[in-house]
Formats: structure tokens, C-alpha cells, sequence
């Protein structure tokens, strides 16, 4: 199968409005994660992500009026941008536009702010987008639960492998919305203290907004130093459509059907961005899925604890930090980890490194039961 | 190239009739959605007790799969590729109703339009490849060619492909199974031509 | 049998949509969860609203549930002691 190159990218998150400005804030241990209060939907104070949107159109008013998108059109719009300004060749009408979110505009639903009821619409999101750009092509909306943003890069790559498309950018994005803090406090999976990915007083979630975007092509490109998707696969637990498989059936799978293709034994693999949402029993069945794995001494974090879970954008902002990690050799620190807390041993990064990575790994599991894995490759010269 | 693939067996449920591939299989006068799904699995004779906790988009993802699987049976790696318009808006609102007095857990989980995936993978363990798109019509470019990516590459050796769509009420389920085996040629003008046929003709 | 016990039932398989049951098919000391009625985790969040809406009591550990939700009769005990509704 054909590599898929990862090349520009741009994340909007509360960490900062460029990739670079989020590196740094990681790097620093800076989290985007601040206490929260809805009285109207929990009387328990949360921790979430939020971008501020007095800064956000401030961003925006130099692209667009921001009366006329909504919150999360703005976000996407402003991370593509930011990879069509470094692209200015890009022919818009001969490049894929990928769109992975869970929930979309589904703000609108309870506030729609003058907007048309359709805009609630994720086809119409995608079609925001892509006029406001001049794609020419219909956008693939992907909307697959947690797993989106990096189902997105392997919808790229397979349809790249066959080859329906040659060059895609991949967006994932999605809000915190009242809709979804209510639902994850229906599900008493909201943490009261910033999310702990792995460690023992884990106890829920913190969620998470951002806009990630990344320009990927299945033609090498000219530039010495360059990371590629070489291995991808998702696998259903078939178990549970909100509990995760006791035994990470799925997320076991997924992972050796992607190590298979990249043609790499689990030793090589020298660094795992995990998925890490901080709830008991997700973490919990990725350590059982590691340890089935034979991963077990691969450096690994999550980075729920700097961004909160960023649903459809996660797995896309966690593969863009990877690929980031790869070609400077530095992988950094789980935030918020103290002592394990999941019944297999697991390498849980807990400062900032120096370290070369010649593959690594990037999963994520989802409810409806998908779970998903990324095998990346550094290639320098 | 295009025609490598095809299709076994299609399922579609539109206006109170359910055809597969053969012929027209069940025609209900029903006009309320979950009576009308009700008396589907009825005549299906399913005794899946789940089935009566899941929202539409799910249940008209399992009466669709059963039919189809009843003649084919899947194996562990048969993927699924589903699309539709609405995605999980139905629910949606159900839900966002709920948050006005105690939201819902039971109808949160279904505000995903990818858990009729998780449903269908969970009825007929399927351990495989899934992938929920939308779009703002049926998209036989997209499903097509998805589809045909995941065969060609080897990641399944057969796919439940489609479109199951709910709103306001309204529902529109096109399934079908494709794999290797000569049979129709799995193609975007067969697709489109399977998915209009009942589409077009009048209703009453 | 106490109306308590019924209309819990009643409840239950009304809100948890446990189609075809009748009250009279759930017997009062029948585990709920697991062999039992088969509920899972969901429904045990769902019981959890349905405690704080018809009978004003608000579980603030969620694995308390795991000790009330265990049959029908240690529900109804559960609220007869602390009702608010």
C-alpha cells in the first residue's frame, strides 16, 4: 500500500492558534485546561478547553467577518487557512477536503444565533469550508465518533492507495458545547480536577475544543526530513456501544493489523501516543490492549491533560504532535500523571525527552465500539 | 478495474416497504416510524430484546443487516461503510429535550451517528473496519470508491455498504453487500440506479 | 407486594424500554444487573435519573448504584429511607 505523506499542519486550540504556539505550550507543561462552572447543567465545577472568542475573532476578522460562522466554521477555516498560506500553489479544485467532527455545529441546536437550521447540518459545514476556499470537490465528512480525526488521515490514505485522491487536506474539529458537557455528566464521566490519563485517582474526562488541519499527499515530497502513514487500521469490539472491551479486543486488533502493514514488529516501535481519556475503564483497557500488544515499554503519553478530549479532533491533533516529535526528536511528558493506575505495566512519559523515533504509533478508541491505530515513519536525511 | 467487485444483495426500506434483491418482502401501512419498525422486526422474527432500546438510526441498521445477512453470512472481517444526510440529528434533539429537566444517558449514547455501526458490529460480531460518512445526498462517488479502497488493499474481502438515513420521521435504508463474487457489478451507475429505483417511483 | 414495588417495575420497564415484560415477569428479589433482567451499564445511569426524578434522591457516588440497583426489593427500601418526593 501506498505511503501517505504528512506535510503542512496547523492546530487552533486554546494552547495557541499555529502548531508551532502549540509545541511550545506543551513543551512548557502548559495546559489549556481551566475550571468551569454551568450550574445550569452541573452544580460540580469541571475542567475544560475552551478558546476564548473574543481572541478568536480578533484572529478571524483577517480572513472574514465573523458574524457570518459559526464558532467551530471559524476554527476550521482558520487552520486551513494557515496551510493554504504556506501552499499558495495548492489548486483548490484538484485537492480533497477532509472534515472529521463528531458533533459539528451542534451548538446551534439550543442557540442558533440567527444562523439557518440547516447549518446544523454537517454537509452544510463542509460546504462552508470548502467555498470558502473554492474546493471544487464534494468534502468526505467523517463522523466517527473519537476515533474522526484519525479515521480522516486513513480515509486519505486509502482512497490515496487507490487512487481517488492524490493530495487531501484533513481537518478534525469539534466544540465544547452544552449538548455534550450535559451528556458526559449523564454519563458521570466528568472529572472534577484537570484529566489524569493513567494515573490512579483518574476519575473522568475533561473536555476539549480545537480545529486541527493537515495537508497530506501520496507523492513524496521534495524536502529532506519527512514523516509518512505506512501502516492504519480500525477494528470494532463488537462488545459494548458506550463501555470499552474489558480485554481491548478491538484496539488490539486494530494495532496489529497495522503493524502488520507497516511490516514492523512492535519492538521497533519507539514511541506510542495513546489515547488516554482518564474514565477508569478506558485507560484501563489500553493497557490491557498494550500489554497484548507487547508495548508495554514504549514510551507513551496522552494529551488529554493539555487539551481535555478534543473528541473528533483528538486523534488528528495527537497525530500532528507525533509527527512533530519525529522529526525533532523529543517526545513529551503525559500531563497530569502521577502513579499508575491500570492493572499492566506501562512506560508513561514523565518528563520531556530527547529521543529518536524511527516509527511510532498513535491510537484511539471510541464509543460504538471503534477503535483505531496509526503506524508513522520518519524518514531523514 | 471497476467492475472487479459486486454485488451479492441489496436491502432497501423506504415508505412503509422493506425489497431486497429479489422482490418486495414486506409492505406495512404503518405511518408512525416506531410502530413501523416495530412490526419489521416483527415480521423479521428477530427476539433481540436490545433491538427495542436503540434509537432509529440503530434499529433500521440491524432490520437492514438481517436481511442481508440471512442470505450472506458475514464473516468476522466483512467492514462497514455507512453514509447518510442527517447523521445522529434525530436523537439530537431527543436529547437536547432531555437537558431541559434530566438529560438522557440512555439517549446520549445514541448521538452518534456511528453507533449503528457498533450495533450491528456488536448483533453479528464483526470485529472489522468502520466508516460513517455524510454527505448531503447519496454519494455513490464516495461510497464507491471507499469501498472498492478497503477491498482493494486487502483490509476486508467484503463490505455492508450504504445509506441509512432518519429525519423528521422520514427514513431511507439502502444496504448492500459487496465482495469479489461475480454477481452485479459493483459500479457508481448500479449504485445510483439500486438506490433510485424505489426512490422514483410514486409512493402511493 | 407494595405499590412501591410495582411502580418501580413499572417504571424500569418503561424506562429502560424492556419491551414485551410485564411488571409480573420481574420478581422482587431478582438480580437486575448481570443474569438477572440483563441491564448494563447505561441502564444503571438511566435508574440513577430515575431516582432523582420521581423520588428526588441524588446519588453523588455513581458506584453506589452497584449496591441499590441489586433487585427490586433493595430499591424500594432504598427509597422508603430516603425519599425527598
Amino acid at each position: 500500500m501506498k505511503k501517505l505523506y504528512l506535510l503542512d499542519d496547523a492546530i487552533i486550540s486554546p494552547l495557541g492558534f499555529s502548531t508551532k504556539e502549540n509545541i511550545q505550550s506543551i513543551r512548557e507543561g502548559n495546559s489549556g485546561l481551566k475550571l468551569q462552572q454551568r450550574p445550569e447543567i452541573t452544580e460540580n465545577p469541571f475542567f475544560a478547553g475552551i478558546i476564548d472568542e473574543t481572541l478568536l475573532n480578533q484572529a478571524f476578522s483577517e480572513i472574514g467577518s465573523s458574524e457570518k460562522f459559526t464558532k467551530l466554521e471559524k476554527l476550521i477555516i482558520l487552520a486551513v487557512k494557515l496551510i493554504l498560506n504556506k501552499n499558495r500553489n495548492l489548486d483548490p479544485t484538484k485537492t480533497a477536503l477532509i472534515i472529521a467532527t463528531t458533533k459539528g455545529n451542534i451548538d446551534l441546536l439550543n442557540e442558533p444565533g440567527g444562523f439557518p437550521i440547516n447549518r446544523l447540518k454537517l454537509s452544510e459545514l463542509g460546504k462552508v469550508v470548502a467555498n470558502f476556499f473554492g474546493f471544487a470537490q464534494t468534502p468526505i465528512i467523517v463522523s466517527n465518533a473519537c476515533i474522526s480525526g484519525g479515521l480522516g488521515l486513513a480515509v486519505a490514505r486509502r482512497l490515496g492507495n487507490s487512487e481517488k485522491i492524490k493530495n487531501a487536506i484533513v481537518v478534525g474539529a469539534d466544540l465544547v458545547s452544552d449538548f455534550v458537557i450535559s451528556g458526559f455528566n449523564s454519563f458521570q464521566a466528568l472529572s472534577t480536577k484537570a484529566c489524569k490519563p493513567f494515573s490512579k485517582d483518574r476519575d473522568g474526562i475533561s473536555l476539549g475544543e480545537a480545529a486541527a488541519a493537515i495537508m497530506v499527499s501520496t507523492e513524496k515530497p521534495e524536502i529532506s526530513n519527512v514523516i509518512s502513514l505506512i501502516g492504519d487500521a480500525s477494528a470494532n469490539d463488537a462488545n459494548h456501544i458506550s463501555g470499552p472491551s474489558r480485554t481491548g479486543e478491538g484496539l488490539y486488533k486494530s494495532i496489529q493489523k497495522a503493524l502488520k502493514e507497516a511490516s514492523i514488529s512492535a519492538e521497533e516501535i519507539g514511541f506510542l501516543s495513546a489515547h488516554g481519556t482518564a474514565t477508569v475503564y478506558n485507560d484501563e483497557m489500553e493497557s490491557m490492549a498494550f500489554q497484548r500488544s507487547a508495548l508495554q515499554k514504549s514510551p507513551l503519553h496522552s494529551l488529554k491533560g493539555f487539551y481535555g478530549h478534543t473528541l473528533g479532533a483528538s486523534a488528528l491533533i495527537e497525530s500532528i504532535i507525533t509527527k512533530h516529535s519525529m522529526l525533532n526528536n523529543e517526545i513529551f511528558a503525559s500531563k497530569n500523571f502521577e502513579e499508575l493506575g491500570v492493572s499492566k505495566p506501562l512506560n508513561v512519559i514523565q518528563k520531556n525527552e530527547k529521543k529518536e523515533i524511527r516509527y511510532a504509533l498513535k491510537t484511539a478508541s471510541g464509543f460504538g465500539g471503534c477503535n483505531l491505530a496509526l503506524v508513522f515513519k520518519a524518514e531523514k536525511q | 478495474m471497476s467492475n472487479q467487485f459486486h454485488i451479492q444483495n441489496w436491502v432497501k426500506i423506504k415508505n412503509g416497504k422493506i425489497f431486497n434483491s429479489e422482490k418486495l418482502i414486506f409492505d406495512s401501512s404503518e405511518k408512525e416510524l416506531n410502530f413501523f419498525l416495530k412490526a419489521c422486526y416483527d415480521f423479521l422474527d428477530l427476539k433481540y430484546p436490545k433491538f427495542h432500546k436503540m434509537d432509529g438510526l440503530s434499529k433500521m441498521g440491524i432490520l437492514a443487516s438481517e436481511i442481508i445477512f440471512r442470505k450472506n453470512k458475514p464473516t468476522e472481517d466483512t467492514a462497514l461503510v455507512i453514509s447518510n444526510n442527517a447523521s445522529s440529528l434525530e436523537i439530537d434533539r431527543q436529547f437536547q429535550e432531555s437537558t431541559e429537566t434530566f438529560a438522557s444517558p440512555s439517549l446520549f449514547v445514541y448521538t452518534l451517528p456511528n453507533i449503528v455501526l457498533g450495533e450491528i458490529s456488536i448483533k453479528y460480531k464483526l470485529q472489522s473496519e468502520n466508516a460513517f460518512f455524510v454527505s448531503e445526498d447519496f454519494n455513490a462517488k464516495l461510497l464507491k470508491d471507499y469501498t472498492e479502497s478497503l477491498l482493494i488493499s486487502g483490509k476486508s474481502h467484503q463490505v455492508l455498504s450504504g445509506w441509512i438515513d432518519l429525519q423528521n420521521g422520514e427514513y431511507d435504508v439502502f444496504l448492500c453487500l459487496v465482495s469479489k463474487e461475480r454477481n452485479i457489478p459493483f459500479s457508481e451507475e448500479n449504485l445510483r440506479k439500486l438506490y433510485c429505483a424505489e426512490n422514483d417511483k410514486p409512493t402511493h | 407486594m407494595t405499590n412501591l414495588h410495582t411502580e418501580l417495575k413499572e417504571s424500569i420497564i418503561e424506562q429502560l424500554n424492556l419491551e414485551d415484560m410485564d411488571p409480573a415477569d420481574i420478581s422482587n428479589d431478582e438480580p437486575l444487573f448481570g443474569d438477572g433482567l440483563g441491564l448494563d451499564s447505561i441502564d444503571a445511569l438511566e435508574l440513577i435519573v430515575l431516582l432523582e426524578k420521581d423520588y428526588g434522591i441524588k446519588l453523588t457516588d455513581p458506584a453506589q448504584g452497584k449496591e441499590i440497583f441489586v433487585s427490586i426489593n433493595q430499591m424500594a427500601q432504598f427509597i422508603e429511607e430516603n425519599r425527598t418526593k
